[in-house]
């Protein structure tokens, strides 16, 4: 091996300064309340009811997404027509529409005044400071990237695989459940990973739709505010250590299938 | 039997244009033609996984062109297997077995004779990825069969096998295909494939069905020059024709017999043609002297290139004569070809 050059000092200096940039706060925060304040926060209802609904909420706008975004990811991999890139930019949308309007956009919808609100209320669903209305919004900006993994993913497996299976006999939705997504699950799951990634730590719109049930980084915000950086570190490490758990298992689950290159 | 009538195909810019064919039951049928022809999206067509804008697929006595392909019963086979990779052997072999009433032990029984046959019964728990090509092969043609279709279409099976499984798969085709009642419809662009194999065939470019016949017929009697140049007839002039003789350019050659037509086009294999020093004379009806104007190396023979007149003509000569008669460019030569070897149309 030569020597090394500048370029070489470069990239590795630029790597420390990003991974720096990334670990050290978080080292700091997960580091600054004693191992005490810790066990005192999860005595308290609040945080573990917060934490449970940031959960449980993520977890149901990620299945949502799994079931009306499956079928619509297939479509886009699949099939070639007029206005597919109109309707990819729409499915892009939540990404780059700034958190709180989502939350504004949402809630002109389901207010009285609009006909699709009148009706949700005629039902019983009440979004404003729901459950409901959590969910609503976390689908909202969690599924894009949900479609966009399993679109790839599907893109990449030969769709001669599927006209091979209809050949032999199998209809679409048969060659769909035995063919396609057996060969795609790894993508579907990340794109379930990270569509709950994005649902866990969404703050700006589900403050906007509701403040109340608190979601984790709605108690973490409030806290903050009401109580200073001290108070609101032990939750915020809470959530931390709940997110990478989970992702971290979901991770492995996703990758033990692989095999070493 | 296989019977297309006027059928239609527009896929983005490309379009299949007008086909007809026939296809006998329980025959060889093979289609060839160039690259980007259309050859694998009239095999699509036929198994119906792509949309079909006019015309009619009839295969024995059925209409086919509006079923999904799950209803035509029709198997087809691509250049890349596309094996399932997350099932084993078996896995892919009993693939469309769900899909079709059947009784367990006839099916057992069937099963093992196919994998017996095509030798593929120490394979059964193995995944795809860890086959070879000829193995991958042999698995996807197990897979067509088990479901017993009436046609089975075969996308360039040969072209990705190395040399030496290509042989072994063609034998097994034609094994397979002469135990079997079934229709076998496959797309080369590989001539020995076609001759060793098919009975009829068709030429296809540019989305049109150019001639169809015997494969006799396809390689002897070209019906036109882009057919007789896609064939290997490299020698393919513009004539106008007097009797049995014909004038090509400045020259005059006989033909083995009188042409409807005062104008078309003589065509005549460079394998026919016998290349021989200047100073012999030939006792072939057609004989002319020439210049060789470059040699072209083709492995086990030189492709010449000798100008006579105005025209140029392509000779496949062995390497042995070429050396035997000391060829070179610019040396004076003799060629001469039976008048039957000139095929006029």
């Amino acid at each position: 091996m030569g020597k090394r050059g500048p370029f070489y000092w470069v990239s590795v200096s630029c790597g420390i300064m990003v991974l720096a940039f990334i670990v050290l706060p978080l080292y700091e925060l997960l580091t600054a309340p004693s191992s005490a304040m810790l066990r005192e926060t999860l005595k308290d209802r609040n945080v573990i009811h917060s934490i449970w609904l940031s959960i449980y909420t993520s977890l149901s706008a990620a299945s949502i997404s799994f079931a009306i975004g499956t079928p619509l990811a297939y479509v886009l991999a699949r099939s070639s027509f007029r206005g597919k890139h109109f309707i990819e930019s729409i499915i892009d949308l939540p990404i780059v529409i700034p958190h709180p309007v989502v939350g504004i956009a949402i809630l002109s919808v389901a207010g009285r005044n609009h006909w699709l609100g009148h009706i949700m209320s005629e039902l019983g669903i009440r979004i404003m400071g729901s459950t409901t209305g959590i969910i609503t919004v976390l689908v909202f900006v969690g599924m894009p990237f949900y479609i966009n993994s399993v679109k790839s993913g599907i893109e990449g497996i030969s769709p001669r695989m599927e006209n091979v299976a209809r050949s032999l006999g199998a209809p679409m939705w048969s060659t769909f459940v035995r063919i396609t997504f057996p060969l795609a699950w790894r993508s579907v799951l990340v794109g379930f990973i990270m569509c709950c990634a994005r649902a866990i730590s969404e703050f700006g719109a589900v403050v906007v739709v509701a403040y109340h049930p608190m979601t984790a980084p709605v108690l973490i915000y409030e806290r903050f505010e009401g109580y200073g950086l001290k108070y609101s570190q032990p939750v915020a490490v809470w959530l931390v250590i709940v997110c990478l758990s989970l992702f971290l298992v979901l991770r492995i689950l996703a990758l033990s299938g692989k095999k070493a290159p | 039997m296989i019977e297309i009538k006027g059928l239609s195909v527009q896929l983005g810019e490309f379009r299949l244009n007008d086909i007809d064919l026939a296809v006998d039951e329980g025959g060889f049928f093979v289609l060839m033609g160039p690259t980007g022809s259309g050859k694998t999206i009239l095999l699509e067509a036929i198994a119906g996984l792509v949309p079909v804008r006019n015309g009619s697929i009839v295969i024995s006595g059925r209409d086919i062109t509006r079923l999904p392909p799950e209803k035509r019963g029709v198997g087809i086979m691509y250049q890349d297997y596309a094996l399932f990779p997350h099932l084993t052997v078996t896995g892919n072999i009993k693939f469309g077995l769900r899909y079709r009433r059947h009784d367990t032990k006839s099916t057992d029984k069937r099963f093992r004779k196919l994998v017996d046959d095509l030798g593929i019964g120490h394979l059964l728990h193995r995944c795809p990825d860890t086959l070879s090509g000829g193995e991958l092969q042999r698995v996807a043609l197990a897979r067509a069969l088990m479901v017993e279709p009436r046609v089975i279409l075969l996308d360039e099976p040969l072209s990705a096998l190395d040399p030496r499984f290509r042989e072994e798969i063609r034998l097994l085709l034609k094994q397979t295909h002469s135990l079997s009642a079934i229709t076998f419809f496959m797309v080369t662009h590989d001539f020995s494939e076609a001759i060793s194999l098919a009975t009829k065939a068709a030429i296809i470019s540019n989305g049109v069905i150019q001639q169809t016949g015997t494969i006799h017929d396809i390689f002897q009697r070209p019906s036109s020059a882009f057919v007789a140049d896609f064939v290997g007839m490299k020698n393919v002039f513009q004539a106008r024709f007097n009797k049995t003789s014909a004038e090509v350019g400045s020259l005059r050659m006989e033909i083995p017999h009188c042409h409807h037509s005062s104008c078309g086009h003589v065509a005549i294999r460079p394998e026919d043609i016998v290349i021989g020093l200047n100073d012999r004379e030939s006792n072939l009806n057609n004989s002319f002297a020439g210049i060789i104007t470059s040699i072209i190396d083709q492995g086990f023979v030189y492709e010449v290139h000798v100008s006579v007149y105005d025209l140029l003509f392509k000779i496949l000569v062995t390497k042995g004569s070429a050396v035997d008669l000391a060829l070179d460019i610019g040396t004076g030569v003799r060629l001469s070809y039976k008048s039957s070897a000139v095929h006029v149309f």
